[in-house]
């Protein structure tokens, strides 16, 4: 893990590369959170693809995970999850980007790291994100024609009422 | 050492009959006896050409059924057939399966029961053993499957995954009774080969008592067979009753 001085680093670096210059406007990197030894940026969501690639060339090559959070009730709502790894130095990075729930549009990296592809389509799957360029944005777990995206908070927790012999004349067929 | 070969002595017959047979006459008089309740006149090639008589006296005749017949419905025979030679489907959907799998292992051993053979492909199968959890994904195919199994067919619900869902009752998985009917639910999460076996042998017993188990009327379940499609038609549809069955 980078620890606390290295993890600002990385942020001012992104911020140079990527920010437009003046303090108000929104930059690359809006937060670091080191804790506990793992260190978090949380990032904008239209500059996911330019803080990978640089993050990338900073030796971050292998994503090990990309996964989804909903955040209920906090807003914005929905998170990705980008874990980076540098297999070199055995040093891990996670990015985070939050999108809110009325749009959740971010760009795909499928292009650069392909094993988002079927990542990006269970975080589509459950949390009904959706990844701009991804080559066959579909579900991947549940149906088709599932209506919903399940692992929202506020979805139901669905079940079906089982048939036991108590109840066996109650419950609709 | 020396070894002598001596016949054995004639065997003592019933009380009431004091007549000593030799075992050659004997044999010939049973297959009278035999002839005689099939029904075959004692004349013309079924007459045995050793019968010096067809003089069957009374005793005789019953002693021979009761020995060598036994009496049954065609519906008891036809059953007992079945019940002890169940083909199940070899399909596992979780880590029941692990333990389904024992079931056929020394231990538990199936094969003592005749349910060894266990069948790649539903036409071949009488038996499905829904072994884990179903998702609603899932739960279309393995419909298809159960209907593509032939008649009779019979079901078991192994784990609680598949009978109540279990710890997963949530958005993703649906119980084995929304979509099929099932004979035999085991409990157990998972259940142990032994409880699989008690499932199966319950089966068996219901098999052996009332072949019909009346589950179509329960389940109002008429017209679980596969429904192939219209010529024409794109693909097999699952519906019931209304147009042509196979299999039933």
């Amino acid at each position: 893990m980078p620890d606390a001085a290295e993890l600002e680093l990385i942020a001012h670096e992104l911020r140079g590369a990527l920010g437009r210059g003046d303090a108000d406007a929104a930059t690359p990197v809006a937060e670091t959170v080191h804790f506990r030894g793992r260190a978090t940026l949380t990032v904008e969501a239209a500059q996911i693809r330019a803080v990978l690639g640089l993050l990338r060339e900073r030796g971050y090559r292998f994503m090990a995970s990309l996964h989804g959070v909903d955040y209920h009730p906090a807003e914005p709502r929905l998170g990705v999850l980008y874990e980076l790894l540098d297999m070199e130095r055995v040093d891990r990075i996670t990015v985070r980007l939050r999108v809110p729930c009325d749009a959740p549009e971010v760009d795909s990296v499928t292009g650069e790291w392909p094993t988002a592809n079927h990542q990006e389509r269970e975080v589509y799957d459950m949390f009904g994100v959706r990844f701009r360029g991804h080559p066959e944005l579909r579900r991947i777990l549940m149906p088709e024609d599932y209506e919903g995206h399940p692992q929202r908070r506020d979805f139901p927790l669905g079940g079906e009422p089982v048939s036991f012999t108590f109840n066996e004349g109650e419950l609709p067929r | 050492m020396e070894v002598s070969r001596q016949a054995l002595p004639p065997r003592p017959h019933g009380a009431g009959n004091s007549t000593q047979l030799d075992p050659p006459a004997l044999a010939v008089r049973e297959h009278a006896a035999s002839q005689l309740l099939r029904g075959a006149p004692l004349e013309g090639p079924s007459r045995p050409v050793h019968l010096p008589e067809t003089d069957l006296d009374e005793g005789e005749l019953e002693r021979h059924v009761r020995e060598r017949t036994l009496t049954t419905t065609l519906d008891r025979a036809v059953a007992w057939a079945r019940s002890n030679s169940f083909f199940p489907l070899a399909f596992g959907l979780a880590c029941c399966a692990m333990e389904q799998f024992q079931t056929a292992g020394p231990r538990m051993d199936i094969a003592r029961f005749g349910f060894e053979a266990f069948r790649a492909s539903p036409r071949q199968a009488d038996l499905i053993i829904l072994a884990g959890r179903v998702s609603i994904k899932m739960a279309p195919i393995i419909r298809r499957l159960y209907d593509q199994m032939l008649e009779p067919k019979w079901a078991i619900s192994m784990g609680a995954c598949c009978s109540s869902m279990g710890v997963f009752n949530n958005y993703a998985l649906v119980p084995a009774d929304k979509f099929m009917p099932i004979e035999v639910h085991v409990p157990g999460c998972p259940p142990r080969p032994e409880a699989l076996m008690h499932g199966v042998l319950k089966l068996r017993k219901m098999v052996q008592d009332d072949p019909d188990l009346g589950w179509r009327e329960r389940y109002d379940a008429r017209g679980t067979e596969e429904v192939l499609p219209a010529p024409g038609a794109a693909a097999a549809v699952n519906v019931p009753l209304g147009g042509d069955t196979a299999g039933a």
